[in-house]
């Protein structure tokens, strides 16, 4: 009966248009459609619209950033009410994200973070220059499911390792899959520190973010 | 001619990439962003010299806003002209407007291992043997550290790297991988040594530094700390923008250089009040990212036009340029590597930049190849010989020979020929044999490229560094290490 209300919501998505998202978003509950079925039926729908345009070479990067970005608009209205219904989305898993200690190049990261916002990650983003300390006790206050870390400087990619012997001497290498990324980190990197996921773009990050929490 | 170095210079070809009036418009909205938007410069020591000039100093943002007028007034400072020095004094490079010389390109983390063939990471045995190969080829005529040595401990990287290539290589020295107080510090010390103390080094500095900004309209703290000591000691230190449109700047070309342009103008004047006079150079790697991805690209329509513009903004501040060409996004020296290097690096170079890097790398400077680097030298040799022109007077009409030879003979035995074959190019890596002898052997231009780079590892012997100097060398390093 709202089909045309969640065409729009798709729409609003495609032209990564946050204003009419947030609009659309509070017009949903003022109709009073459940919140998680906008979600599903009508801005998700977007996200995967322009996400398999991607996919086949077709949309572009920032066309995909916007969708995310109108994404996160329109979740940011309808989150209250969810709370408010006591019902929640189902998020695939908790990310905590940075830049490594040392290193202040966090463009890749912040990339990587809207991509698995969007792809229904909850992520807390730290930053750049954050500490082993700073990561690991993030981790563990909201329960990570993955730490992910980047880096940019030949000299700044040890911080990765360091983070990873940390948790192997805190006993918590167990509890966190560990991601790394940036552009020096190779495949020969990301195996000789013993991490669990590495890609060489936001894309790919979503993808492995995914393997690793046992959603694809 | 600077002894065994190959130079582009007395140019006759020529182009104009972008009119007065746009040069004008560009330096006119990089002050605005300046003024008004602000750039970051994340040092208490920067912000303070900024503060102390009247600039408007935001600490807690770390962001820095400033008039036009200061920017302009520090930037007369910058002098025009001055020399890269190197070990051997007969290698010293003038950077003066009319020579574009080439360095090795850097920092890859990977190397195609020069006997094997496997690609694996780079170590700091990687570092001696390019700079021993760069130190026989006269195309190269001074040394980025090529490859990070991985394989030394990461506080001290920096020196380990520098003081190989010194060990190994007689000519310059600008290094693009120290990025902090301490390293710079003891990299001064090392260099002074060589030079004959900190009067002479900074007559003849045999070290200089390149700081990359963090686009859009930032900087690292480490990098402005470590500029402002070389500054300080005479070395040549430059800024390099690697904004890129649709990422890091805006997605259109004038918009993208003027990002770029307050970066680097910004910290330039920065210098300029703190050390005026202080020897710097322009350092620019602008690109388009990929629309697709937004990943690197390492060659295109947009980035080789970056590639001719920027110098001519360098010349607007009458300051050195060191350009970014070559750099392929290819994985394998192949089509795509040739097209961009040549592309790019022939852009560059008609402009009249000071400084191109470099030679050597795949996959957007991170995985070095031998071949490529052979191959890379060989496109700089082509565009060499393009930059001179065609030669027209009695002589080279030959009309005399023309004469002689007449209609329907050939120019083969003619004196005059005998006298100018030697003018025409011989490439190295070119294929222009008989099909059938190609088949027979099925072999290109990478198996030449990689043959030509054993051997000179194989044979050449750099002159030695002083055993003292090295073993100072090594006594700096280890007390940072402990």
């Amino acid at each position: 009966m709202y089909e045309e209300l969640f065409k729009k919501m798709a729409q609003s998505i495609i032209d990564g248009d946050s204003d009419a998202s947030s609009a659309l978003a509070q017009e949903s509950i003022t109709v009073g459609i459940p919140p998680l079925q906008a979600i599903t039926d009508g801005f998700v729908i977007g996200v995967n619209t322009v996400g398999d345009a991607f996919g086949r070479g077709e949309a572009f990067l920032p066309e995909l950033v916007m969708a995310g970005e109108a994404m996160k608009a329109a979740v940011a209205v309808l989150n209250p009410e969810l709370k408010k219904q006591g019902t929640e989305r189902r998020m695939l898993g908790k990310v905590v994200l940075a830049t490594v200690e040392g290193d202040i190049h966090e463009i890749g990261k912040t990339l990587v973070g809207t991509m698995l916002g969007s792809s229904g990650f909850e992520v807390y983003d730290l930053g750049v220059d954050a500490s082993p300390d700073k990561i690991i006790g993030k981790a563990i206050e909201v329960n990570a499911d993955i730490i992910g870390m980047s880096a940019l400087l030949t000299t700044t990619m040890v911080k990765q390792k360091e983070v990873i012997e940390e948790l192997e001497k805190e006993g918590l290498r167990g509890r966190f899959k560990v991601m790394v990324g940036g552009a020096p980190i190779t495949r020969d990197w990301f195996k000789s520190i013993k991490a669990d996921g590495y890609s060489e773009d936001a894309v790919g990050a979503v993808r492995v973010a995914k393997q690793l929490v046992g959603a694809e | 001619m600077t002894k065994c170095i190959k130079s582009i210079t007395n140019p006759k070809l020529k182009l104009e990439v972008l009119t007065p009036a746009e040069v004008r418009k560009i330096h006119d909205a990089t002050l605005w962003i300046i003024e008004k938007v602000g750039v970051k410069f994340p040092s208490k020591r920067a912000l303070d010299i900024w503060a102390a000039n009247g600039a408007e100093v935001d600490r807690e943002r770390k962001v820095v806003k400033v008039k036009g007028d200061l920017i302009e007034s520090a930037l007369k400072r910058c002098p025009p002209v001055y020399p890269l020095a190197a070990r051997d004094p007969d290698q010293d490079l003038p950077l003066d407007g009319n020579h574009v010389f080439v360095g090795t390109d850097g920092c890859g983390v990977e190397v195609i291992d020069i006997q094997s063939g496997q690609r694996r990471l780079s170590k700091l045995q990687d570092v001696i043997d390019i700079a021993r190969i760069a130190d026989a080829t006269e195309e190269v005529a001074f040394h980025w550290v090529p490859v990070s040595a991985q394989d030394t401990p990461h506080q001290t990287r920096g020196l380990h790297e520098i003081k190989a290539i010194w060990e190994n290589s007689t000519k310059h020295v600008q290094t693009e991988s120290i990025y902090s107080e301490h390293e710079a510090r003891a990299a001064i010390e090392m260099a002074s040594m060589i030079s004959g103390g900190r009067q002479a080094l900074r007559k003849r500095p045999v070290l200089s530094l390149m700081q990359c900004t963090a686009p859009p309209l930032g900087h690292d703290g480490g990098s402005l700390d470590a500029a402002l000591l070389a500054a300080e000691a005479g070395i040549p230190t430059g800024f390099m923008t690697m904004s890129a449109c649709m990422t890091t700047g805006p997605a259109t070309m004038a918009g993208t250089l003027a990002v770029g342009n307050a970066e680097v103008i910004a910290a330039t004047a920065l210098l300029q009040l703190a050390y005026p006079g202080a020897p710097v150079f322009y350092a620019a790697a602008q690109y388009a990212s990929d629309p697709r991805s937004g990943a690197y690209t390492g060659g295109g329509p947009e980035d080789f036009l970056f590639g001719a513009a920027t110098n001519v903004l360098s010349d607007f501040y009458n300051i050195p340029l060191s350009m970014g060409s070559f750099a392929t996004g290819a994985k394998e020296p192949d089509w795509q590597a040739g097209i961009e290097n040549s592309l790019s690096t022939f852009m560059a170079s008609i402009v009249m930049s000071d400084m191109l890097l470099g030679v050597g790398f795949l996959h957007g400077s991170r995985i070095w190849s031998y071949a490529e680097m052979m191959m890379d030298c060989e496109i700089f040799s082509i565009i060499e010989k393009m930059m001179q022109g065609i030669v027209v007077n009695d002589e080279t009409l030959a009309l005399e020979t023309i004469a002689a030879v007449g209609p329907s003979g050939h120019f083969l035995a003619q004196k005059h020929t005998r006298q100018h074959m030697h003018d025409l190019f011989v490439p190295q890596f070119m294929d222009r044999r008989p099909y059938s002898e190609w088949e027979s052997k099925k072999d290109d231009a990478r198996d030449w490229a990689s043959a030509k780079a054993r051997k000179i590892l194989a044979e050449h012997q750099p002159d030695p560094l002083d055993p003292k100097l090295s073993a100072e060398f090594s006594r700096i390093i280890k007390a940072l290490e402990q």
